[in-house]
């Protein structure tokens, strides 16, 4: 604590450079914590998961559709308690860029799948009454400004035409994770028209996701309905709920493995601005730290009086970073919230975000450390600052 | 008789220029008693600073043995030889070599954070200090708002505030004008007269050798006034 004051002063010797190293470094950890959040928001599907439900979707693809017929069969497999199907509809609100998921399921069954939807008893009852019904989840209805009673057409593109729906419920998520982004409506909708307009593609779904009363047999329950299935015209493909969702996030690996690599090289790029920030300091300063020397301060307390000047700026702009990250991150759960149902702040993201400013802070003392250490007393006198 | 504080016995000192050697000091022996002033003069080039370091223990002889308060230092450790400059050695640059970032007060301070003492002990220790050199009103003051003679007083303050037993001091007066040069030499006096403090002071300024009660003459490496009384 005794050489904290002169710590202190030596960084505040050059304010503009300092304030603007602690100010890149906390940049590059807010980019590196905000990154690493998005990349939750995006796991954070599969989180949400319960391990109690399996999902079966066309083995070739999920944009293969399943006869309905298959359901039956599927609830009588030993240990399934409850099947409800569903499918993706597409379609477009207003403009494509008003993106969100909409889901045509067998409503009942369905949403006793997923208790953690909480949705008021009597928009549940009106909902489940009228065809043409929509409930949504809090965060979408807060995006557009719509209310129970709303009446809102969407435009449909996988199922075409214009479809006129009316907003009977919106319900809330009952944990942190739960997806509130979605448009849910009964799929009777869509099959009644496609029997009139496009029969060959009636009495087809998208997935049925399959209640079980043991996930710890997930494995052999979803041997058993693929079997039921094999050599026919659509295999199907049985998977917990969670597996499913991860297999959705696998098809955007690159980009997460890209924004990892991007969080990395932030960090790897402040580590250089840092580095260059301290070697200037020391070349700067060859000449005090021989004269430290000389009034009897060892090779190690020189040393320590360079990591500690480096770990302070680190330090420093990690911890303005990691302040700012929550703004960010509020302003992000704003903008995306058609895309990600949360965006969670774990507290790894802090200690990764906080470990990488400290290691940044001790690696960027490397070099300048370790030179000073080699120069000799008579060396450094006659630098001339 | 006094007991004998500096003791050099046969030094030679050469520095490498890639693969060719340059000697700077040739064997170099002398004694300086306990409480003597001894200035060491020569022309450019002569080996009074390098001969001044060895004597400080922030270089090491190619050769012989300097052995200054009863250590013989030309042996110990980087590690031991910075503990023992700051238990006997004060040293005084020529262009004062303060922090710049830390009060007069703070500068002074700097080696006693190596001690133990505590707070309140170091503060009294920095404050006899620089009362001794006359800047007691000036502790808050930085560097760069004190004259060139007071930045010297602080670095004179510096070196003696662990009571060191030898001073050594680098031309002292070399970039300071003739009134400030002259009070730094009183005070140097001072510290000797009354403090019996051990000085070695390189100079090229025979006002300022004056103060000394003997003058060593080196010329191309090699001492040249024999036991070098005035």
């Amino acid at each position: 604590m005794k050489f904290f004051k002169l710590t202190f002063r030596n960084a505040g010797r050059h304010k503009l450079r300092t304030a603007l190293t602690v100010l890149g470094m906390a940049i590059a950890v807010m980019a590196f914590a905000v990154i690493r959040t998005a990349i939750e928001a995006w796991y954070s599907q599969a989180s949400a998961s319960s391990p109690n439900r399996l999902v079966a979707n066309n083995n070739v693809s999920i944009i293969f559709t399943l006869p309905i017929s298959y359901q039956s069969k599927i609830a009588a497999v030993p240990g399934v308690t409850s099947v409800a199907h569903a499918q993706w509809f597409g379609g477009v609100y207003v403009d494509p860029k008003n993106f969100f998921p909409k889901f045509a399921i067998e409503a009942e069954p369905y949403l006793a799948m997923y208790p953690e939807f909480s949705l008021p008893p009597d928009q549940k009852e009106a909902f489940l009454k009228e065809r043409n019904a929509a409930i949504v989840g809090r965060k979408l209805a807060d995006r557009f400004g719509w209310q129970v009673g709303d009446q809102v057409r969407i435009t449909g593109d996988i199922f075409p035409g214009d479809w006129d729906f009316v907003i009977r419920g919106i319900y809330t998520g009952m944990k942190d994770n739960t997806d509130e982004g979605s448009w849910l409506f009964h799929y009777q909708y869509i099959d009644e028209r496609m029997r009139q307009e496009s029969p060959g593609r009636a009495g087809q779904v998208g997935w049925f996701m399959i209640q079980i009363d043991d996930p710890t047999k997930a494995a052999e329950i979803s041997g058993t309905i693929d079997a039921l299935f094999k050599n026919s015209a659509a295999e199907t493909k049985t998977q917990t709920e969670e597996a499913f969702a991860l297999s959705f996030i696998a098809m955007s690996g690159s980009i997460i493995v890209g924004m990892q690599i991007i969080s990395v090289m932030v960090i790897a790029i402040i580590l250089l601005v840092l580095a260059n920030t301290m070697a200037m300091t020391a070349r700067e300063r060859t000449s005090e730290y021989a004269v430290l020397k000389t009034l009897g301060f060892s090779a190690g307390k020189i040393v320590a009086l360079i990591f500690g000047e480096s770990l302070f700026i680190a330090i420093l702009g990690g911890a303005l970073g990691i302040a700012l990250t929550f703004p960010i991150v509020g302003l992000m759960k704003v903008a995306m919230s058609a895309f990600f149902s949360a965006f969670p702040l774990p507290p790894l993201t802090f200690i990764l975000a906080g470990s990488s400013a400290i290691l940044v802070g001790i690696l960027a003392a490397l070099f300048p450390a370790s030179k000073a250490m080699r120069t000799s007393i008579v060396d450094g006198l006659r630098v001339i600052d | 008789m006094a007991q004998t504080m500096v003791q050099v016995n046969n030094v030679f000192k050469s520095y490498w220029r890639d693969t060719m050697e340059i000697p700077v000091l040739r064997s170099i022996s002398f004694d300086i008693p306990e409480g003597e002033f001894v200035a060491l003069m020569g022309p450019s080039g002569s080996g009074k600073t390098t001969l001044l370091n060895l004597l400080a223990g922030i270089d090491r002889p190619t050769q012989g043995n300097v052995t200054v308060a009863g250590s013989q230092i030309s042996g110990l450790s980087d590690s031991s030889l910075a503990r023992w400059r700051h238990d006997n050695i004060g040293f005084i640059f020529q262009f004062y070599n303060l922090i710049p970032v830390l009060t007069a007060f703070e500068n002074v301070e700097l080696p006693l954070l190596l001690t133990k003492l505590s707070k309140a002990e170091r503060k009294k220790q920095v404050e006899l200090a620089l009362g001794i050199v006359g800047l007691a009103d000036r502790m808050k003051h930085y560097p760069n708002q004190l004259s060139g003679g007071q930045e010297q007083r602080v670095a004179i303050a510096r070196a003696i505030v662990t009571d060191p037993n030898v001073i050594l001091a680098d031309e002292p007066t070399g970039d300071l004008d003739k009134k400030s040069a002259e009070d730094i030499m009183e005070l140097l006096s001072q510290l000797n007269a009354q403090y019996k403090k051990t000085i070695v002071m390189v100079t090229h300024d025979p006002r300022a050798a004056e103060k000394a009660h003997i003058i060593r003459r080196l010329d191309k490496g090699e001492l040249v006034n024999g036991d070098g009384a005035r």
